[in-house]
């Protein structure tokens, strides 16, 4: 019982900050609202006995991704006003297409229930008294572990790419150079100036 | 009343259309159209984990582990690009990206 509360509560706040996302005038306030989304898809992870992906999820997407957008926004000096016009020019289509997409997934995935015979085609079934992260950490080291550096890989590739893609090197900036800087010599790093009394430099 | 496979699934379809609608609604805005695929896989990583929860079964979790990189690893590229558009152009409008005459 109280596990239903708790989903619908999940899913009504879940499903209105994401009509917020949208929504939202301010692109701060849509960010902050994707967050209040991601918060609540965590609440159902943890419903769902996924303990480890719920952390991960605001671990990775609250704590990296949502912040990372609210960089870009508070850095990218942005007219948000102009980029609005001509908002409701698209909201028949996309409330019709939206409409349809899901008449469409409610058809097919509504009523869906798992057969008994699917229970045998299990890879790996969940083992007894074992907690989540135990569980998922068993096969993903063993199992899936190429999966595993796959993904790695892909975080690698991000990685580089992010930083080669908005990397600059401004002209005039002073950098350390070891070699110059230790190869100074007392005749290049000091000028003498003999000053007669009386006149100044 | 009892929650079960459908529920969740009917909760990842609703956001699954809002991310959809997200991109029709903001065709202007990057960053927000950007947001709202962020949604839509979230979307579906809650469906893995609902499925992979009543199946009992541990590899749609990791299926959803993997969908979660590959999201994070987007949404940094993606603003990486974003990013190297602003300075280049001044806007971010979706319609003026045309560089590439495509």
């Amino acid at each position: 019982m109280v596990a239903a509360l708790f989903f619908y509560l999940f899913s009504a706040i879940a499903v209105a900050s994401a009509v917020m996302v949208i929504s939202a005038r301010n692109p701060v306030h849509s960010v902050l609202f994707l967050i209040l989304c991601f918060f609540n898809a965590a609440g159902l992870f943890v419903l769902l006995g996924a303990e480890f992906l719920a952390m991960i999820l605001v671990v990775v997407y609250v704590g990296a991704v949502a912040v990372l957008f609210l960089f870009v926004v508070m850095m990218l000096d942005v007219d948000f006003v102009e980029l609005r016009e001509g908002m409701l020019n698209y909201l028949p289509i996309g409330a019709v297409i939206g409409l349809i997409v899901l008449v469409e997934l409610a058809l097919a995935v509504g009523s869906w229930v798992i057969s008994p015979a699917s229970l045998q085609a299990r890879a790996a079934p969940l083992p007894e008294g074992v907690t989540n992260t135990e569980a998922l950490g068993r096969v993903l080291y063993t199992d899936f572990l190429f999966y595993f550096q796959a993904a790695g890989l892909v975080l690698l590739v991000a990685m580089v790419g992010a930083i080669v893609l908005t990397l600059r090197h401004k002209e005039g900036v002073k950098r350390q150079n070891i070699s110059v800087q230790v190869a100074r010599s007392p005749a290049t790093a000091v000028e003498v100036v003999k000053v007669k009394p009386g006149q100044g430099i | 009343m009892e929650i079960g496979l459908s529920q969740y699934l009917t909760v990842a379809a609703i956001l699954f259309t809002i991310g959809v609608f997200g991109i029709f609604l903001n065709r202007k805005n990057v960053i927000v159209i950007l947001m709202s695929v962020e949604l839509i896989l979230l979307s579906v990583n809650i469906n893995l984990v609902a499925f992979s929860s009543f199946l009992g079964d541990l590899v749609g979790q990791v299926f959803a582990l993997l969908v979660l990189t590959v999201a994070a690893g987007e949404a940094a590229i993606g603003l990486a690009i974003l990013v190297t558009y602003f300075r280049n152009r001044g806007t971010i409008a979706v319609e003026d990206i045309n560089l590439m005459k495509g």
